[in-house]
């Protein structure tokens, strides 16, 4: 976790768990050569039979407009897609797993948000 | 979600999908990666009239082999990429590569069998694969630029931006030609040149403009490279005889339109045009190459060569 008052400036997708903040985490050998990684980006993509773009994952790149064909060239490769978004790891806010359980637990039990008390038309599809 | 059968009256989500219309059976199920096409469909294969198939075939295998030879080098690349996003771009690009070389080869043998090197009896070997992995040095007919030895990471961009540049040219022109399949094989190939066109032409840029270190590198592969350059834009008489016949480019045509994006990009990246005088000799379309594609050839073919009867 990060320690508190550290600069929320740079972000990896190490674990698999998405944009992690690594501000204050030490992050290579003390005296080595400097190697500055890209920024991290994340990639979403809307497949041609989808109508919304799916996080489909994350890539590092210099600029926005290399992260556009970074993106193209690591997630597209198998005609999945018909459009990307790029956005900066850095500029999405997340929830953090300690707000779980007040965010996410109360709408556990309200059975009656979901639409389960009335009969779909068959001919309304991408609900 | 399963796909939806709309009714006659129709859904207000119709036409929000692309090929909606098209998918049927299991490909309706599939988000992703279906929807593959053949380049090559409805094609009528036969050699157009008056066109010497020979003529044909010699030129397939000029434009296959500069697409098959520039792919391996491209392929050797492979996990030696300054970072992962790179090393797939450039792995893409060989496979895109590999795949026009794969139709140009089928062409050439389809148009021309006696191009194909003889198998023992029995071989399962396609008659493109025959041509990429059974031919001698001195039978291939591709640029000395593209067998050239892989150098840095410089060294690879410069050769993409020189290779895919003219190529680019050759095949928007190839559109037209009266050989359907080959008219087909450019209309495939110019989406995928025109994306590494643009690639390539960005990294040129961004080592121009970038350290101290970077445009040391690159001006070194300019000044590599740069002299194999006139070879592509020769017109070698296999090349007009083909543009003759209505079938083929000749390259001399598209020097022009090479050097107006050469200057852009150069331009673009602060860098001057190579001084660097030409390589002499007949060169590659003529079957003569350098010692590199002797040692990358043997690495290439040693395993198709050791098992002519093999199975893949």
């Amino acid at each position: 976790m990060k320690p508190d008052g550290a600069d929320p400036g740079d972000f990896t997708a190490e674990g698999g768990h998405g944009a992690v903040p690594t501000a204050g985490v030490p992050a290579a050998k003390e005296g080595g050569p400097e190697r500055r990684e890209w920024p991290l980006y994340e990639v979403f993509v809307r497949s041609r039979r989808g109508l919304n773009h799916v996080h489909v994952g994350s890539l590092h790149a210099a600029d926005d407009a290399m992260a556009l064909r970074h993106g193209r060239d690591v997630y597209t490769r198998r005609n999945e897609g018909v459009s990307i978004w790029v956005v900066r790891s850095s500029a999405i806010t997340a929830s953090s797993p300690d707000e779980k359980n007040p965010f996410f637990d109360p709408s556990g039990d309200k059975v009656y948000r979901h639409p389960t008390f009335y009969a779909i038309p068959e001919d309304v599809p991408h609900l | 979600m399963s796909a939806t059968t709309p009714g006659p009256a129709g859904s207000a989500y119709d036409g929000l999908l692309e090929h909606d219309a098209d998918l049927t059976g299991d490909a309706a199920q599939w988000a992703f990666g279906t929807d593959f096409e053949d380049p090559l469909a409805g094609v009528d294969t036969a050699v157009p009239d008056g066109v010497e198939p020979a003529v044909l075939a010699a030129y397939c295998l000029m434009l296959g082999d500069d697409a098959l030879v520039l792919s391996h080098r491209l392929s050797q690349w492979c996990s030696h990429a300054p970072d992962l996003e790179e090393d797939i771009a450039l792995a893409n690009t060989a496979l895109d590569l590999l795949g026009q070389a794969r139709l140009l080869l089928a062409r050439a043998a389809a148009a021309d069998p006696g191009v194909v090197p003889v198998l023992p009896a029995g071989s399962p070997v396609p008659p493109e694969d025959a041509l990429a992995f059974f031919r001698d040095a001195e039978q291939f007919r591709h640029v000395r630029l593209v067998e050239v030895e892989n150098g840095d990471f410089a060294h690879v961009v410069v050769r993409l931006l020189l290779a895919v540049t003219v190529r680019l040219a050759v095949l928007v022109r190839l559109e037209d030609s009266r050989d359907p399949v080959l008219a087909a094989i450019a209309a495939k190939g110019v989406k995928e040149l025109t994306y590494q066109r643009d690639h390539a032409a960005r990294w040129v840029v961004v080592l121009g403009q970038g350290t101290a270190e970077s445009r040391r590198r690159l001006l070194g592969a300019l000044d590599e490279l740069w002299p194999l350059l006139p070879e592509l834009l020769a017109r070698h008489p296999g090349e007009v005889a083909a543009a003759r016949a209505g079938v083929g480019v000749d390259p001399g045509d598209v020097a022009a339109e090479v050097d107006a994006v050469l200057d852009q990009v150069l331009a673009a990246g602060g860098l001057d045009r190579p001084a660097a005088a030409p390589w002499e000799g007949a060169g590659g379309r003529s079957g003569v190459h350098t010692a590199d594609l002797a040692s990358m050839l043997a690495d290439m073919q040693s395993v198709a060569r050791a098992h002519p009867l093999g199975r893949w």
